[in-house]
């Protein structure tokens, strides 16, 4: 059996719809966040990621997850 | 018929028209206040006293058909900073300036029989100045609801409420919007400066309605189309303004840890869920009201909204991130509602949400009221400041001054102006900005969080120096220079990330005079704006040592990355290396 890590998810803006706001999710240890964005379903044609977040700092879609991390998912958003 | 300079004397009640000399014929907005108020203000006079002058001008492109060209400047000497102030606002006062052929309304002196408030007119090649003693003491709406039974609905009204008669230094000039609703030269304390001059509503009609001339319509067109698509296209301007509103931007503020909360104790809110703009579009859907509303004809973004309360009843309108930031996260109220019902009453008052708000945090920290009070803040606001009390006059003197008063040492200003909702320690690209941008903390003045924060023209990373005393120069002298064509400051999302988006700018530009500008022109124009402001600065005794953060910043780290402010003076001089 792979080690497992829990990674608290969290979603915003129009990711929300038809989903979550945030869920500690359970993955198998190096899980990538492309693929933790897959696993949630957001609807990435119609809203491209804008901004990822790992415990506050910003990372790429290859960024690898450990236990404990919140990864915070937003589509393009701005304002001012 | 070519562009004029209307003047107006307040000390005898006169007024003129003059030709625009011909090294202002290229200027409109920020750019033509701020020369304007260089040339003809002394730097070293009192902001309040009758050497100061009000100076309105329409952007380049205000007038026109461009989308989101709406944006109407006005500059002066600042009573809250003590420099040069520009503040655009939306509505409806540029276009209707810009289609009665005026290139810049001056307003100088104060009347000599100062017992009263004046009501001024603007015709065409006509101001009328009459006392309006019926009017005095009146806060916004009923100046709105006075104005529009007096004229046609189509009027442009400029308005100050009590606390703006009173010269207080949150007060704001309030502008009506095509629907009837209020937008704001928000900062800098310029309804203070209206005030002095006695005079408490400028209406503006332009009898005729019609666009202004363009020199080349085809080409206008042409430019105005590839534009428009830029703005709606772009997922920030096109998407995520409409449906969410600029109160989008608490929640990822708040994960980035930059959203200052309890008086920029903390980059965390703990109330971030509950005032957040997915909040707040849930409440629109449910309660009725609207995520999409214009402050100005020919707004293509949509990024105001009509709030409505949990009985549909409407609270308030342009409610906007910077308010529910100061009054939710950082002076910690919890219900979007009663945020929403304080908006409204600030913006009958006519007082800045940003300078009010923060104004609350630091009087929290010094114990005039308890963080997150909110139907105390309500009652302060309606009777002590609308009023004038002791303690009103205390709030209405804005953030740096109640710190004085209290010996409150955490106090977030920059000039003695409220720095709005961003953490310059953790979004140190936009502390830049802050310390730098000649009109005191404003954020709008280059939006380093669109690099640091959104991945917008790029990303720099917010809790490193590198890069950001560059990035912050560069989005200045761009903002200068869009403050300068009427349009409205999201148009730098595209702009930023999308290439087609500025040369349309620039054609229009190009289109509407006959002239044929290119981006370095623009780009030189933005530059020369920024020095002018800050000559103005130095001769008015706001030196280097007044482009600082405050000094608690660099000794307090700030949760949850626990980041100092760790610039050297150095570091941010060499801005003006330009």
């Amino acid at each position: 059996m792979p080690e497992m890590i829990d990674v608290t998810v969290k979603l915003f803006a129009q990711y929300r719809k038809d989903n979550f706001k945030v869920e500690v999710r359970s993955y198998v240890q190096n899980t990538i966040a492309r693929d933790i964005i897959a696993d949630t379903g957001i609807p990435i044609e119609r809203f491209p990621i804008g901004v990822l977040m790992v415990n506050g700092r910003h990372v790429d879609e290859n960024h690898a997850l450990n236990h404990g991390d919140t990864l915070s998912m937003f589509p393009k958003v701005g304002g001012g | 018929m070519a562009d004029k300079i209307y003047r107006v004397n307040m000390n005898d009640l006169s007024f003129k028209i003059e030709e625009v000399p011909q090294e202002w014929m290229g200027l409109g907005g920020r750019g033509m206040t701020s020369t304007i108020v260089a040339a003809e203000v002394d730097p070293e006079c009192h902001p309040l006293g009758p050497n100061n002058k009000m100076v309105f001008a329409p952007g380049l492109l205000s007038g026109t058909i461009a989308a989101n060209s709406g944006r109407n400047s006005l500059g002066a000497k600042s009573p809250l900073t003590g420099g040069i102030k520009e503040s655009n606002v939306g509505g409806t006062s540029a276009a209707i300036f810009a289609k009665l052929g005026v290139k810049a309304l001056i307003i100088e002196g104060i009347p000599e029989d100062d017992s009263t408030f004046y009501h001024m007119h603007v015709t065409r090649e006509n101001v009328t100045i009459e006392a309006c003693p019926e009017l005095v003491g009146k806060d916004n709406f009923e100046v709105l609801d006075a104005m529009e039974e007096k004229y046609n609905k189509k009027v442009a009204v400029m308005t100050i409420g009590r606390p703006g008669e009173m010269k207080m230094l949150i007060s704001n000039i309030s502008v009506r919007d095509p629907k009837g609703k209020l937008r704001s030269h928000g900062r800098g304390g310029l309804g203070a400066v209206m005030g002095s001059k006695k005079i408490k509503v400028i209406t503006v009609d332009a009898e005729k309605y019609k666009e202004t001339e363009l020199a080349d319509p085809t080409k206008f067109k042409a430019a105005n189309k590839v534009f428009t698509k830029a703005l709606k296209e772009n997922p920030i301007s096109g998407e995520g303004l409409p449906a969410f509103g600029t109160n989008v931007l608490v929640n990822i503020i708040n994960e980035a840890g930059g959203l200052p909360s309890m008086n920029f104790r903390s980059g965390n809110s703990e109330n971030a869920e509950e005032i957040c703009g997915e909040h707040m579009a849930e409440n629109i859907e449910a309660r009725g009201g609207s995520t999409t509303h214009g402050c100005h004809a020919g707004c293509v973004i949509q990024c105001s909204q009509t709030y409505n309360d949990d009985e549909g009843n409407y609270l308030a309108s342009g409610f906007e991130y910077e308010m529910i930031w100061a009054f939710g996260a950082n002076y910690g109220i919890n219900d979007l509602d009663l945020i929403a019902k304080i908006d409204h009453l600030m913006d009958d008052l006519g007082v800045d949400a940003i300078e009010t708000g923060v104004a609350f945090g630091v009087a929290a920290e010094g114990g005039l009221v308890e963080f997150g009070d909110g139907e105390e803040a309500y009652r302060i606001l309606a009777e002590e400041v609308a009023n004038g009390t002791p303690i009103g006059r205390i709030i209405g003197s804005g953030t740096g001054n109640i710190g004085k008063l209290y010996g409150v040492v955490r106090v977030p200003v920059v000039k003695n102006q409220a720095i709005p909702a961003y953490e310059p320690r953790a979004i140190k690209g936009q502390g830049i900005t802050y310390a730098t941008t000649p009109m005191g903390a404003d954020h709008t003045a280059g939006y380093a969080v669109a690099t640091n924060i959104l991945n917008s023209g790029g990303y720099i990373d917010p809790l490193k120096k590198e890069g950001q005393v560059e990035l912050a120069r560069n989005l200045q002298i761009a903002s200068a220079a869009v403050d300068s064509t009427g349009m409205c400051i999201f148009v730098a999302f595209p702009a930023l990330d999308d290439p087609a988006c500025l040369p349309a700018l620039i054609d229009m530009i190009n289109a509407r005079f006959g002239i044929n500008l290119t981006g370095d022109d623009v780009t030189n124009l933005g530059k020369t704006i920024l020095k002018t402001e800050h000559e103005f600065n130095l001769k008015a005794g706001l030196g280097s040592a007044d482009d600082r953060i405050p000094e608690f910043m660099k000794y307090e780290p700030l949760p949850p990355h626990n980041v100092v402010w760790d610039f050297t003076n150095e570091e941010i001089d060499a801005f003006w290396d330009f």
